[in-house]
């Protein structure tokens, strides 16, 4: 029992991440019909951003609440930035061509990203940016304190990673079914073009769908550092296609649905290896993918929509 | 008589590509066979990768890991087959046949790999298709690493050295000729119509969703093919060669060459492989080049090279005044 619990715990630890990373993807997809390759760079970008600043600020020797505000904050900004230049240079001048020339673009700038920051670093910075090849680890933003009620282990990161994915995911909620904004976003989503004849700014509604989205996977990225400090800029890729499975469990397109997706491969994985085979982990999310696209390919909560002309 | 001229014809090919490569390798110098070799491995496989990304108008990033598949399958036959001999042959052509065979057969479970990706991700859109392939290429790294039958992340060693240019040669041809043929069937037809306009080709009654498996399989088996030279050329099989990084230096090929053109597909794979060479001291900046090429290339030529023209397309037009009086031969 006490096993079940503590990989109950762990799987909802690390779908919440999921979860918050599938949101991004499931988004760019609901208004640009595109998979953002680059999403999962994004949130490797996030951590990276994240590590700079907590080094910067001497987060290791005096943490305090302000500091992780401030890294927080910092990350998610700077990450929206990257999300909005991303789309505006690399996917805007291609949005009126085959679907294909955008997936292959979106394919470089993944890769760019990956191969960029593992480039030697600059002289002369002062931060070793780019960070290079070899994996660097992300300092304890606030001290960690665990408890064992009944012996599964908790730790305090496990609750505010918990607590803040929460958060986020009913704030963006919110914005997507309350504010002027989601309703245009979802506008949007349903037919961009006409969206556009009723008065919807189109291009900037799809600049902040992509800080939104681009947001969220910097906090998941410096949620996740809590549990896995390990940070390189390979990280993204395997996560990235994780995130990806979950959205389309949970239907692509659809905001609930990735963050139900999120949280199923999370407790999934950490059910099938706790239970079955450890060391194919992260195969896990890989089969969970062909199994939905053979049963449900419009996933749990899409509907599937047949392509007319 | 028809069946034995058909036969002569589809032959023909190799034989005299078998004598011209022969000539050809008793010329050249250590370093340019070892290029060539690889570059013509390189060829094979964007000139597969075309047939699904170029062709179908697909579009997988995950080529390495059927090369993964086809290699370790070649690898082990190979391993299993090293200390036996047919009786009545000699040690060399025994040694020939089984090569052959473990090539074969490395194409077959390639085929079958790519069967099992391809079915499922196929009868959606083609960007599922990317992001599946991309994640089968990580899953078959993850299970090697984890599989001590297939020598884990230190890989298998103690190949024989097989792989010569004649080798590569002849799977260059029968590549290259394959995705000519194919293009130019009922079958290629149908699928050059899904890329044109998936929705339309259905209306006219292709299944598009067969067709696109079909040519995923097709693709898969040469991926297969060239997995398994590279092992005999390497002489050992590990994971590391088959990582999502060679995936994309395939998919650049094709998307430099042209995607859907076997000409540029050839071209650029050479050109590449020729540059890789003569850029080693700038290693770490290759696959950052490799991205902005992609990027720039999308943004100001997404046809590429070739765009879907073929060497065997334009080449008519050129000897057009002298090509004349034949072709006008039967009014």
């Amino acid at each position: 029992m006490t096993e079940f619990l503590q990989h109950l715990v762990n799987g909802i630890s690390v779908g919440t991440i999921y979860a918050l990373i599938a949101l991004g993807y499931t988004m760019v997809y609901g208004v640009l019909k595109l998979i953002n390759f680059a999403h999962g760079d994004v949130y490797m970008v996030g951590a990276f951003v994240g590590f700079y600043l907590a080094n910067a600020m001497g987060v290791e020797e005096n943490p305090t609440l302000a500091k992780a505000v401030i890294i927080f904050i910092g990350s998610m900004a700077i990450c929206g930035v990257l999300g909005v230049l991303i789309e505006r240079f690399a996917y805007r001048p291609l949005r009126q061509r085959p679907r294909l020339t955008s997936l292959i673009t979106a394919i470089g700038v993944s890769l760019l990203l990956e191969f960029g920051f593992q480039l030697p670093s600059i002289p002369h910075l002062g931060i070793p940016f780019p960070p290079g090849p070899t994996p660097r680890f992300f300092p304890e933003i606030f001290t960690r304190v665990g408890w064992e009620p009944g012996g599964v282990h908790i730790s305090n990161y496990d609750v505010v990673s918990f607590v803040l994915a929460v958060g986020l995911m009913l704030a963006l909620q919110y914005i997507v079914y309350r504010t002027k904004f989601g309703t245009s976003m979802r506008a949007v989503s349903f037919d961009a073009q006409v969206a556009g004849l009723m008065g919807i700014n189109v291009n900037r509604i799809i600049s902040y769908t992509f800080v939104l989205g681009s947001s969220l996977a910097a906090a998941a990225a410096l949620l996740f550092a809590g549990s896995r400090p390990r940070i390189d800029p390979l990280m993204g890729l395997s996560l990235g296609v994780k995130a990806f499975v979950a959205a389309v469990f949970g239907g692509i397109g659809n905001v609930p649905g990735a963050m139900v997706g999120g949280l199923a491969l999370g407790l999934a994985e950490e059910y099938v290896s706790g239970y079955m085979v450890s060391s194919y982990r992260d195969g896990i999310a890989f089969a969970l993918l062909i199994l939905v696209l053979l049963i449900r390919p419009a996933g749990l909560f899409g509907t599937f929509r047949p392509e007319k002309v | 008589m028809g069946a034995l001229r058909l036969f002569a014809q589809s032959i023909y090919p190799f034989v005299v590509g078998l004598v011209v490569l022969w000539m050809i390798s008793s010329g050249l110098s250590g370093t340019w066979t070892i290029i060539l070799i690889v570059a013509g491995i390189n060829i094979i496989l964007a000139v597969s990768l075309n047939v699904v990304n170029g062709f179908t108008g697909q579009f997988s990033i995950g080529h390495a890991g059927f090369m993964a598949v086809g290699a370790y399958t070649a690898t082990k036959i190979t391993m299993a087959l090293r200390f036996v001999q047919i009786s009545g042959l000699s040690e060399n052509v025994s040694t020939q046949i089984f090569f052959f065979l473990a090539l074969v057969a490395g194409m077959v479970v390639a085929g079958i790999a790519g069967l099992l990706v391809g079915a499922p991700s196929l009868r959606l859109r083609g960007d599922y298709l990317a992001i599946v392939t991309l994640g089968f290429n990580e899953i078959i790294r993850v299970i090697i690493e984890n599989t001590a039958f297939l020598g884990q992340a230190t890989g298998i060693s103690g190949l024989p050295h097989l792989t010569n240019f004649v080798w590569v040669g002849m799977g260059v041809i029968a590549t290259v000729l394959a995705a000519k043929r194919l293009a130019e069937s009922t079958h290629g037809r149908a699928l050059l119509a899904i890329r044109e306009d998936e929705i339309a080709a259905e209306a006219m009654g292709v299944d598009t969703t067969s067709y696109k498996v079909r040519a995923f399989v097709i693709a898969s088996a040469f991926a297969g093919l060239a997995g398994g030279l590279l092992v005999h050329l390497l002489q050992l099989c590990t994971p590391r060669s088959f990582t999502f990084i060679k995936s994309f230096e395939i998919v650049v090929m094709v998307v430099l060459g042209g995607m859907g053109s076997v000409t540029g597909s050839v071209l650029a794979a050479f050109i590449l492989s020729l540059a890789l060479e003569g850029l080693r001291e700038v290693q770490e900046y290759r696959m950052v080049m490799y991205a902005l090429l992609l990027i720039v290339l999308m943004l100001t030529r997404p046809t590429g090279l070739f765009g879907t023209r073929e060497i065997w397309d334009v080449l008519p037009k050129l000897f057009r005044r002298r090509a004349q009086p034949a072709a006008g031969g039967t009014p």
